[in-house]
């Protein structure tokens, strides 16, 4: 092993989730707004969720088809690769994002691309390919106007379905207004959407070439299926006469039948559509066209041999985990600083590479409500606790969290130390000096007071009752009936 | 050094990744029987048009061709159409031919498009609507106005169903449609007509298939 120098990621992750989030929070208001925005559509989906009698027997069926698939995820992508070239596609394998990047720019440039109209692709974002092509010389626009906007404002999507959620419709205003000359002080939506479909139009009316990510490839068909609501997908991938679309060896389903599934899940978890506008189904190119599907791994097949984290390639990349995330919500997308943010790019990011971001598993409060809403019945949060596991394991953790811990775990393996530290804590909350129980050293102190100490602890209230009542009734309120 | 290139990438790199997929594979999961959750309606046109409503969609009910052709001729006019691409073949036959047309660039300026759905699907109010017919398939997302003529028998319950139906041919290639193409990308706030249709307008021609058990 070679002492390489870090990379961005590495560098990044030095200065932790925490440090990042904390720039997020220093604008109160701001940061209260996107919390309440996300929010929003977390209680979307639950009422679009609520409307479907047979919610929970689906995601049942879309974890087990995702785990089948899975365990014959080889033969699949065979079958995949032979129906999709019978139907006239072509197709190609990646091993890692610098195969992928350079696959597509040997396509682009066979056919002396010039302008690609780009349609929303995590996995492009996650292989680095616009600056890629663009450091070659083609020019990449991204489409849907959430990444439009970001793209325009130079910064990575903060939000997989919403990438542009911590923006301001002021400062969208303000963006278009020097990026693409829409008049001063422009703020409402409406009339930035308008300006940006014209401006998007001509885009689209002189590309050479479309580019789209897919959602679901048919192994049983060869269709690869991309789902929108702007349509940018579809006149970017019929248009020109090039359709280059790019997937994750996760996302074949074996059969038509499959989708259904799938698809009554993505858009109800996503932002509580019932569906998306455009659920396009693409099998070949336009007459006279090409259609080149890539195929990448990327670190996915490693992913696959991890028994502890597998399931994590069942995402269907709805983005409900975060929507309903209480940290996400409130340190926002790019405190994460990688390519998915929340609960599930915790667990993308820090299963493929461990070590290139090691505040991330730390970015969760455990509740669990991510597990809840997942439509594939990941178990997020649980998983996010093996990798602090496993952090911990491999001494990431700084010095004072490890002794922090050491001495917990020994306090709380002790009957006898546990009931005396709480008597002895209980005790210092009440009678130490504030100044020195809430001061900048105790991070549960800061921006909230804590609450008063209690008199006698749960222990020695329960067993006041049981003193008072007879020994059986252990719920505390006698039998019922 | 990199492998060697073909058109396709590099030679080895498909059958490294098909090496290592097998080699992670982890124990068979059987393939789950999907089943049935469709649920008896006696009203599939008003629940399919409440759907519709729900995704931005305008349904009309028309009796007949003949009353379809007036219900597109009123809608053309309403809009202020005058480039119409009608691939309806029960309905008057429009001012622009797709088959005229050489490149689907030539489809700008196209203000309204009628194209025929197959399936309407009760539950999210999407039809189902097979482009690979048609000489330009971007039609239905290039021009500005969009209407689908769906029989009102053609009504499914749910997206199961739908599938049932669905076979793809050769060079397939279909769209679900659900309503205007729409957006929520700046604050959250709902803009009908982002890239493709400002408006989908759904006709249901004749009576609905009786009601099933």
């Amino acid at each position: 092993m070679s002492a390489a120098p870090p990379t961005e990621v590495e560098q990044a992750g030095r200065a932790g989730h925490a440090e990042r989030a904390a720039a997020f929070v220093a604008n109160g208001p701001r940061a209260h707004w996107h919390d309440e925005a996300l929010w929003w559509v977390r209680a979307k989906r639950d009422r679009a969720a609520g409307t479907i009698p047979e919610w929970e027997a689906l995601r049942d069926l879309a974890a087990r088809i995702r785990a089948h698939v899975r365990s014959n995820l080889a033969d699949y992508l065979e079958q995949f690769e032979r129906n999709a070239i019978a139907r006239g596609a072509q197709v190609h394998w990646a091993r890692d994002a610098a195969e992928h990047d350079a696959i597509v720019h040997r396509i682009l440039s066979s056919h002396g691309v010039r302008l690609v109209a780009k349609s929303k692709s995590m996995l492009t974002e996650e292989c680095g390919l616009n600056p890629y092509l663009e450091a070659r010389g083609v020019e990449v626009v991204d489409t849907d106007l959430g990444e439009r906007i970001v793209q325009l404002a130079r910064q990575p999507p903060s939000h997989i379905v919403f990438p542009a959620i911590h923006f301001k419709k002021e400062e969208i205003g303000d963006l278009f207004h020097e990026k693409i000359g829409t008049p001063r002080g422009l703020s409402d939506p409406t009339a930035l959407t308008e300006a940006a479909r014209q401006h998007l139009r001509r885009k689209f009316m002189t590309a050479d070439a479309g580019i789209t990510g897919v959602n679901f490839a048919i192994a049983e068909t060869g269709g690869v299926v991309v789902c929108t609501n702007e349509g940018n997908a579809d006149l970017g991938a019929s248009l020109p006469r090039l359709h280059v679309a790019c997937m994750g060896i996760e996302k074949i389903v074996p059969r038509l039948e499959d989708l259904a599934v799938f698809l009554r899940l993505l858009a109800r978890s996503a932002t509580g559509q019932p569906i998306t506008v455009f659920t396009s189904h693409f099998h070949g190119p336009i007459d006279g066209g090409e259609l080149h599907v890539v195929i990448v791994d990327n670190g996915r097949s490693r992913l696959l041999a991890d028994p502890s984290h597998r399931s994590a390639l069942s995402c269907i990349r709805c983005g409900a985990c975060m929507n309903t995330c209480p940290v996400y919500r409130r340190s926002g997308g790019h405190s994460y600083s990688a390519v998915t943010p929340g609960p599930i790019g915790i667990l993308l990011t820090a299963a493929r590479s461990p070590s290139a971001n090691p505040s991330l598993p730390l970015a969760s409060s455990l509740c669990g409500s991510c597990d809840d809403v997942c439509p594939v019945k990941i178990d997020l949060h649980s998983q996010i606790l093996e990798l602090r596991q496993r952090l911990a394991r491999a001494g990431v953790a700084p010095l004072g969290k490890r002794l922090a811990m050491q001495l917990a775990s020994r306090v709380l393996r002790s009957r006898a130390l546990y009931e005396a530290a709480g008597r002895m804590l209980r005790a210092m909350l009440r009678s130490a000096p504030r100044g020195l129980v809430e001061n900048r050293w105790n991070a549960w102190s800061r921006q909230r007071a804590l609450p008063p100490a209690p008199a006698e602890s749960f222990r020695d209230a329960y067993r006041r009752r049981l003193d008072g009542r007879g020994a059986r009734r252990v719920d505390g309120r006698g039998p019922r009936g | 050094m990199r492998d060697a290139w073909t058109d396709e990438g590099p030679v080895d790199s498909r059958r490294a990744i098909l090496e290592a997929v097998r080699a992670a594979a982890p124990p068979a999961a059987p393939l789950p029987e999907i089943g049935r959750f469709a649920r008896p309606t006696a009203d599939p046109v008003g629940e399919f048009a409440k759907a519709l409503e729900a995704v931005a969609g305008v349904p009309v009910r028309v009796e007949d061709e003949r009353a379809l052709r007036a219900a597109i001729d009123g809608l053309a006019s309403r809009l202020g159409a005058k480039r119409v691409v009608c691939e309806v073949s029960a309905a008057a036959p429009g001012d622009v031919r797709l088959a005229d047309l050489p490149d689907a660039h030539d489809l700008e300026g196209v203000d309204l498009a009628v194209l025929p759905g197959t399936l309407g699907v009760l539950e999210n109010g999407a039809i189902w609507v097979p482009t690979d017919g048609l000489r330009h398939r971007a039609v239905f997302v290039v021009a500005q106005h969009l209407a689908l003529v769906l029989p009102a028998a053609a009504l499914v319950s749910d997206m199961h169903e739908a599938y049932e139906h669905i076979r793809f041919e050769g060079r397939g290639f279909g769209t679900f449609i659900a309503g205007p193409s729409k957006t929520a990308d700046i604050e959250q706030a709902l803009v009908i007509g982002a890239h493709g249709a400002r408006s989908c307008t759904v006709f249901l021609v004749g009576a609905a298939a009786t009601p099933r058990e």
